[in-house]
């Protein structure tokens, strides 16, 4: 677990984190946790009750003047003229190629302030990316030193928020894909409807300083609902499950949003962004390979880089994969010919030189159960 | 960390604990506990034959797959299937129901080359665990 020499930064919660027993590893250039009391715990907890997660490593970028709305329009694939104050939206950002160059959300703050939320291992590239490209009209600052994050996950999430809110918050108010600013525990929060677990809950930005105290006060009001602390580890068994993609391993400059499965956050009709012509030159020419979800068939799990043969032959590669905790079995994600992407088709997966049987099945992995 | 005495521990974070020529073998309550959930664990068939220091199977967590290391060269006389439908007995009886695999030694001097209990201990905390 060496990490040749490099330093390693820390977040504002690093000493909770290792008071709470946390283990910690290098990622994105932080020292993250991974895990507290146990991945497939941690899993369960966000599914069954709620979670919390800090993931203030991950970067804030903000604009501001009368340029901005336009400036991060002509960043991002999805159409930020229509994002109304307190709105929030996903997207790609791409070059003029076609290739990804993150995935962020983008909130509008202010009717003049807007502010994209960043991959950790994407912060300097993004930032040069942005910057290169930015408006006179517009202040750009990156604010991801002074910004805490922490994801608020689960089904309890909102009755465990409600409680720290004087007067609750009226958090039913706030829509999916919404924000609003919130007094929580005396620190001024942005309290956004967003995550990456595929359950309700929130993701909750303040200032870095302030990010012990909002987590100290969530664990101690939620623990006896079943809140746990959760680390990467989890965080990405539940994004699998949902088939949200992650950056680096299921996308990358070499992948495109349309054959990532992300054309739904591609907005051509609202005027211009970087890539908008080529995305448009690869839609007319019909996409050659997709993205999609599949469970094995055969014993084994399916891990990034694995090769994904069809009939025999190398046909793509493993992007992601684990052995899910909600389904209790192995499932992947990866790249084949469009031409065979469908449900139900037959794939194997070549593990440790063993080709072993998979098949296409319908995303996300994991739906929430009937409620009665 | 529970660590047994009477048995041989590897570097790589193997016990072996020896029945006449026969050495049964797992990993330790350290590795056990390093890698968290196991999900998955591969062991060679019965008739395989397994060289010291050599790869014998992987075994997965969540997060991470990890090489199997053979403390002993020989031949596999069993391997413990249970573990392919409850992998997470290597987390919770990591030196009972959680053991890897049975091997005929070929050279029972290789057991020299193990550590005992408190060597072990010793070596795991010099590794920062």
């Amino acid at each position: 677990m060496t990490n040749s020499g490099q330093e390693l930064r820390r977040t504002s919660l690093y000493e909770t984190h290792k008071a709470a027993g946390a283990k910690m590893v290098p990622f994105a250039g932080y020292e993250m946790p991974v895990q507290y009391t146990g991945v497939i715990d941690e899993h369960l907890a966000v599914r069954e009750a709620a979670g919390l997660f800090d993931v203030s490593h991950m970067g804030e970028f903000e604009a501001r003047g009368k340029e901005a709305g336009a400036f991060i329009h002509k960043m991002v694939t999805n159409n930020v003229k229509r994002l109304e104050v307190g709105g929030v939206l996903y997207a790609a950002m791409c070059r003029a190629e076609g290739g990804i160059v993150d995935d962020l959300t983008v909130y509008r703050l202010e009717e003049e302030r807007y502010m994209a939320v960043v991959n950790a291992a994407n912060i300097e590239k993004d930032w040069e990316w942005m910057a290169s490209h930015h408006a006179e009209d517009c202040a750009f600052e990156n604010v991801s030193e002074r910004t805490g994050l922490l994801a608020l996950q689960g089904p309890k999430a909102e009755s465990i928020l409600a409680k720290l809110i004087p007067g609750g918050g009226d958090l039913a108010a706030i829509p999916y894909y919404g924000a609003r600013y919130k007094d929580l525990a005396g620190c001024e929060v942005l309290v956004s409807r967003t995550g990456y677990t595929g359950e309700d809950g929130f993701e909750l930005y303040c200032e870095s300083a302030d990010a012990p105290a909002v987590w100290n006060a969530l664990m101690s009001e939620g623990e006896s609902d079943g809140l746990k602390p959760c680390g990467l580890g989890a965080r990405d068994t539940l994004r699998t499950e949902m088939k949200f993609a992650l950056y680096g391993n299921d996308i990358d400059e070499s992948t495109h949003p349309l054959e990532a499965g992300l054309g739904w956050v591609v907005r051509y009709k609202a005027g211009d962004f970087i890539g908008r012509e080529k995305l448009l030159a690869l839609k007319a020419e019909g996409v050659k390979r997709k993205l999609v979800g599949f469970e094995m068939v055969d014993r084994g799990i399916p891990r990034h880089g694995a090769p994904i043969l069809i009939d025999g032959e190398a046909a793509g590669e493993v992007t992601s994969g684990t052995m899910s905790p909600s389904l209790g079995k192995a499932i992947g994600i990866g790249y084949v010919p469009a031409s065979n992407a469908d449900e139900g088709a037959a794939l194997e997966i070549d593990i440790r030189g063993k080709a072993r049987r998979a098949q296409i099945v319908k995303t996300p992995f994991y739906k929430k159960p009937e409620t009665e | 960390m529970e660590l047994p005495s009477g048995l041989k521990y590897s570097r790589e974070h193997e016990w072996v604990r020896v029945e006449g020529n026969i050495a049964v073998i797992g990993i330790t309550d350290f590795a056990q506990s390093e890698l968290g959930d196991v999900v998955y664990v591969e062991l060679p068939e019965a008739g395989t034959e397994v060289e010291a220091n050599n790869t014998f199977g992987v075994v997965e967590s969540v997060k991470a797959v990890s090489d199997l290391f053979a403390p002993v060269t020989g031949v596999v006389v069993e391997a413990n299937t249970t573990l392919e439908d409850q992998p997470e007995l290597v987390n919770s009886e990591p030196y009972e129901d959680g053991w890897m695999i049975r091997v005929e030694m070929k050279d029972e001097s290789e057991l020299n080359d193990l550590l005992e209990a408190d060597s072990y201990r010793a070596y795991t905390e010099e590794e920062g665990g």
